[in-house]
């Protein structure tokens, strides 16, 4: 991929490698992802998905290599530091604010891009700007009718819903989402997906997903993760031609996918 | 009730403008309460009255302050009776100084100044206490609160050793005319102290940092994954609390004009734990219960038994097993059954297991005093006298009888249980309207 | 000189005590999780049991059953009702600890009255076992420094050794696992938490004839316990170890050495205030280290948190 030189890719690795112990599990990978583009990143069990998010979240710090962001390394930057790079983050597993309501769910992932930070001085039912932009957010996560639930209290797919609406309330342009829609049934997951693709409309999105169904559906581009390394990083239909995908790991999952 | 749902009644976004400042149904409780403390005085006009009042005020003051930490923010502070204190200790220097160096301050703003020290101190040590939420934040709170606790022994010219330090409260301008030597007046400036703090720590909870310090608690691994330092939220509401704190040690040095190691230490911190948990740590109004219940337990009991703090501690013990979310969780369960129009249906039951269960809790009584009085009372003084019975505290009988009588209500609670139970069940089923 | 050495003696009994306070809440802290607030109660009713004990059959019997009487009372507590509060969280457990603290303070002073015990050490042991230059040692804490170095190596042998063992050791290093394991380790729970809080009874039963039995005396090291596992990093074993000695030491050392800052202050060059009783600064110029001992620990906490927050040994992010 080539890239004008002024502009930096949106998130870009270099090099990048994480051990524990004596287990290396990434092994140097390089990528740059560019503005708006939907990235997905497979591979099999045990290839170090999680360790790769975690690492480009800023939750794990690289043994070598770094991780920039528009061109600015966050090597050690503290996970709020990053977020306020714009890059905002969903988890493994649901990571919301149980014991608050919808509402209140989202309403606090605005405050801090809408400018409240740590304030005291602002009664925050009055700010009818928060208010109205969280009903905006829960209307497109199709929440509406949820809003004064509490968060603890929904279905498993209504609370991976919320999970979105939180990682997208905050207007981030990089958003990383990990397997979205694990757990779900066909509907849900069909409803996943065209949620996924309207919120982020625009955005730069980087989706870590088992099933590749999603996968083929959403992303612009696939970079297949084996051991801790890149073995193909292309569009979807290179990458489901591609012999070495086949050979590592994809194989039957693409005949039946065919 | 809850502060983390009460909140979703935002006026739609249609609404154009700002909401008033204060709804007239928001503002309702706070006239009501204002009104109430107004005429407190006039049903409880004795002196030891309003020094249990002035008392209870300052405790809900403190306890609140401590929930905005352990509530609100999920810290648990060890060694939060140092703030309120240190607070004290200052504000009685400075009315040392309008006595001894005429210096100019109206005592009704003492407490504000008190509130400054406490937060001054709070944004000093919460530099580095707050860097961690959970256990850690709790033993650095403890061991911080030990070394002030036993400072103040060694830095008499501060703190006055074992004595203290002591001050006279009238010493400074009149204001209106009044000189606050009377109780009266004292009772006065501390109610309306204890308003301005609660309109000012429910107001607080209703801020962006407010509702930021619930997100931390409940999940801060996500609250910074929203831009949050979670450590900078810890610690900004460390500060409120200690400057809401420092407000309550003011108003104890005016009250009680003097101040000991005894506002500094361990057992005075613990006790505002217990408070605050014994009235609910999920409620606003919980902190206002627990305080009023355990000032008046504290008066009461330890006038008739020197066991009081063993049936404190069985009941805290109890409440943290069974009821965490306290007394104002208790009432607050009752708020579906009565917003459907159930509460009826629980009448009958409550008031068939109230009577076994008050004999329960006073048999069992008896076998702790009588047994107390049989191992403590000195040689010849065997007879003891227990709800106006006089008998003899190392005989068998009434021992026996007391476990009797224990075991019975015991035995008939246990009947009536599941009637309770099943009338529960029934009086929270069904719609909301 | 000879001092000195009593004193590095004296400050190791010392340590080796508090060692066995928190080894025990450490262990139960990385198993499952929860500062045991009411470790040091469980260290005053061991001396009260051993009191108890000794007015009947004698103090050796004592120092044998009042530690296990104290570890079934702890696996019954923490059966019946620590696991009940588990599923709260770790907060709503540390403040039933904290309220068993209250608790079980009341319940001694319920049976046993306010006024300090008269346990004393057994005769067998009421001689010095030697002195330096004067200064008499007495066999009592030499017998306190074997059975204190006995139960660790019991300890260790079950840590290292066992099958059991293995499992708490994994649970020091990878908790999270051994916490997902789940309700496979209910019993292990509980049987460390027995464990702990009989080694804290052994510790009372030993203690109660130095420093005196007396309602009070689990506040007293209570909050020694928990500052010197903060010290040395939450969870450490070895952290545990090395704190407990150091505060052991330094607080026997700012005892016995009369060090007066007014000497110090006048060493720099500074001259005392003339009139003593209306200075703002006398309470600098009168301080002795003695005065200040009780406050080193947590001076030392505070001084060791600011530049390393996890503690001296602590890798673990809590």
């Amino acid at each position: 991929m080539t890239r004008p030189p002024t502009t930096h890719a949106a998130v870009e690795l270099q090099n990048l490698t994480k051990s524990f112990g004596l287990a290396k599990i990434i092994q140097g990978v390089d990528l740059a992802i560019d503005r708006g583009e939907r990235h997905a990143i497979i591979g099999p069990n045990g290839a170090g998905k999680s360790t790769l998010f975690n690492l480009i979240t800023g939750k794990y710090v690289p043994t070598s290599g770094s991780v920039l962001l528009h061109g600015e390394n966050v090597s050690g930057k503290k996970p709020y530091q990053i977020n306020r790079m714009g890059l905002s983050r969903s988890f493994q597993i649901t990571n919301i604010f149980p014991k608050m309501t919808v509402f209140e769910n989202i309403r606090c992932s605005l405050l801090w891009t809408m400018g409240y930070r740590y304030s005291f001085w602002h009664l925050i039912d009055r700010q009818n700007s928060v208010s109205q932009r969280a009903e905006e957010i829960l209307d497109q996560i199709n929440m509406v009718a949820r809003r004064d639930e509490l968060a603890g209290v929904l279905t498993y797919a209504e609370q991976r819903a919320l999970e979105i609406g939180i990682t997208i309330a905050g207007g981030a342009d990089i958003i990383m989402l990990y397997e979205p829609t694990a757990g779900m049934s066909a509907s849900e997951t069909n409803y996943m997906v065209d949620l996924i693709r309207k919120v982020t409309e625009g955005k730069t999105l980087i989706v870590v997903e088992h099933d590749m169904g999603v996968v083929f559906d959403l992303a612009d581009r696939i970079s297949v993760l084996v051991y801790g390394e890149i073995i193909e990083s292309d569009t979807p239909q290179k990458v489901r031609e591609s012999t070495r995908v086949k050979e590592a790991y994809l194989g039957s999952v693409l005949e039946e996918a065919n | 009730m809850k502060h983390d749902t009460e909140n979703s009644t935002v006026p739609s976004a249609a609404q154009p403008g700002r909401a008033p400042l204060i709804a007239m149904r928001s503002a309702l409780p706070w006239i009501i309460a204002a009104v109430a403390l107004a005429l407190m005085p006039v049903v409880f006009a004795s002196g030891s009255a309003l020094t249990i009042m002035n008392q209870m005020a300052i405790t809900i003051i403190f306890a609140l302050a401590y929930n905005m930490l352990l509530g609100q923010a999920g810290m648990l502070s060890f060694g939060h009776a140092v703030y309120m204190g240190l607070g004290g200790f200052f504000c009685m220097h400075l009315l040392n100084q309008v006595e001894y160096n005429e210096l100019y301050l109206p005592l009704p703003l003492l407490p504000l100044f008190g509130g400054l020290f406490g937060l001054i101190f709070a944004f000093v040590i919460g530099s580095f206490s707050t860097r961690r939420a959970g256990t850690v934040f709790a033993m650095i709170s403890l061991g911080v609160g030990e070394l002030i606790a036993a400072c103040s022994i060694i830095i008499v010219v501060f703190f006055g050793g074992e004595e203290g330090v002591s001050g006279d409260r009238t010493m400074g301008p009149t204001v209106f005319g009044f000189d606050f030597a009377s109780q009266l007046e004292v009772y006065y400036l501390t109610v309306i102290w204890l308003l301005l703090a609660a309109l000012g720590m429910y107001l607080f909870s209703r801020t962006p940092i407010g509702r930021i310090a619930n997100a931390v608690r409940d999940n801060e691994e996500r609250a910074e994954f929203l831009g949050y330092s979670q450590r900078n939220v810890r610690w900004i509401s460390f500060c409120a609390s200690g400057f809401f704190c420092g407000i309550a040690g003011a108003l104890f040095a005016i009250n009680f004009e003097i101040l000991t190691e005894e506002n500094l230490n361990l057992a005075t911190s613990g006790s505002i734990l217990l408070i605050t948990f014994l009235g609910g740590v999920g409620f606003f109004l919980g902190p206002v219960i627990g305080a009023v219940v355990f000032t008046l337990l504290q008066t009461v009991l330890s006038l008739y038994t020197e066991l009081w703090q063993l049936y404190l501690g069985i009941l805290f013990v109890l409440t943290v097993m069974f009821f965490p979310s306290g007394l104002a969780g208790l009432l607050a369960m009752h708020v579906r059954p009565w917003k459907i129009g159930k509460l009826g249906l629980l009448a009958r039951p409550y008031v068939q297991i109230a009577g076994p269960g008050l004999i329960f809790v006073l048999a069992s009584a008896a076998v702790l005093e009588i047994l107390f009085h049989a191992r403590h009372a000195s040689i010849g003084a065997e007879q003891m006298s227990l709800y106006g019975i006089s008998f003899n505290s190392h005989a068998v009988a009434p021992l026996a009888f007391a476990l009797i009588v224990a075991a019975a209500s015991l035995f008939i609670i246990a009947r009536l249980a599941p009637a309770l139970l099943e009338a529960w069940g029934d009086a929270n089923h069904g719609d909301s309207p | 000189m000879s001092l000195f050495i009593v004193n590095i003696l004296d400050g190791f009994v010392t340590g080796l005590l508090l060692f066995m306070l928190c080894s025990g809440l450490t262990l139960i802290f990385s198993m499952m999780g929860v500062l045991n607030f009411a470790h040091a109660s469980f260290y005053m009713l061991g001396a009260y049991f051993g009191y108890q004990i000794s007015t009947i059959v004698g103090f050796w019997p004592g120092l044998l059953l009042a530690p296990i009487l104290v570890g079934v009372i702890g696996a019954a507590i923490e059966r019946y009702g620590l696991r009940r509060v588990h599923k709260f969280g770790h907060v709503p457990e540390l403040i039933f600890t904290f309220g068993l603290a209250l608790l079980i303070e009341e319940v001694v002073q319920f049976f046993w009255g306010k006024s300090q015990m008269a346990f004393e050490a057994p005769d067998v042991l009421n001689f010095s076992a030697f002195s330096i230059a004067g200064n008499a040692f007495p066999a009592y804490k030499v017998f306190m420094i074997f059975v204190a170095m006995g139960v660790f190596l019991v300890l260790l042998y079950i840590l290292t050794k066992t099958r059991v063992g293995m499992i708490i050791q994994a649970a020091l290093s990878y908790p999270e696992t051994v916490q997902n394991l789940g309700h496979n380790v209910p019993l292990i729970f509980m049987g460390v938490f027995g464990v702990g809080t009989a080694m804290a009874g052994i510790a009372g039963v030993m203690a109660g004839p130095v420093l005196g039995t007396f309602p009070g005396m689990a506040v007293v090291l209570g909050s020694i316990v928990f500052v010197t596992i903060v010290i040395g990093g939450l969870g450490s074993l070895w952290g545990a170890l090395f704190a407990s000695l150091l505060i052991g030491w330094l607080q026997t050392f700012a005892a016995s050495y009369n060090v007066k800052m007014a000497d110090i202050l006048m060493a720099f060059g500074l001259n005392q205030p003339v009139d003593m009783t209306t200075s703002m600064l006398r309470d600098l110029w009168s301080l002795t280290l003695p005065q200040i001992g009780p406050i080193l620990p947590y001076l030392l906490m505070v001084f060791v948190l600011a530049f390393r927050p996890q503690g001296l040994f602590g890798k673990r992010e809590t």
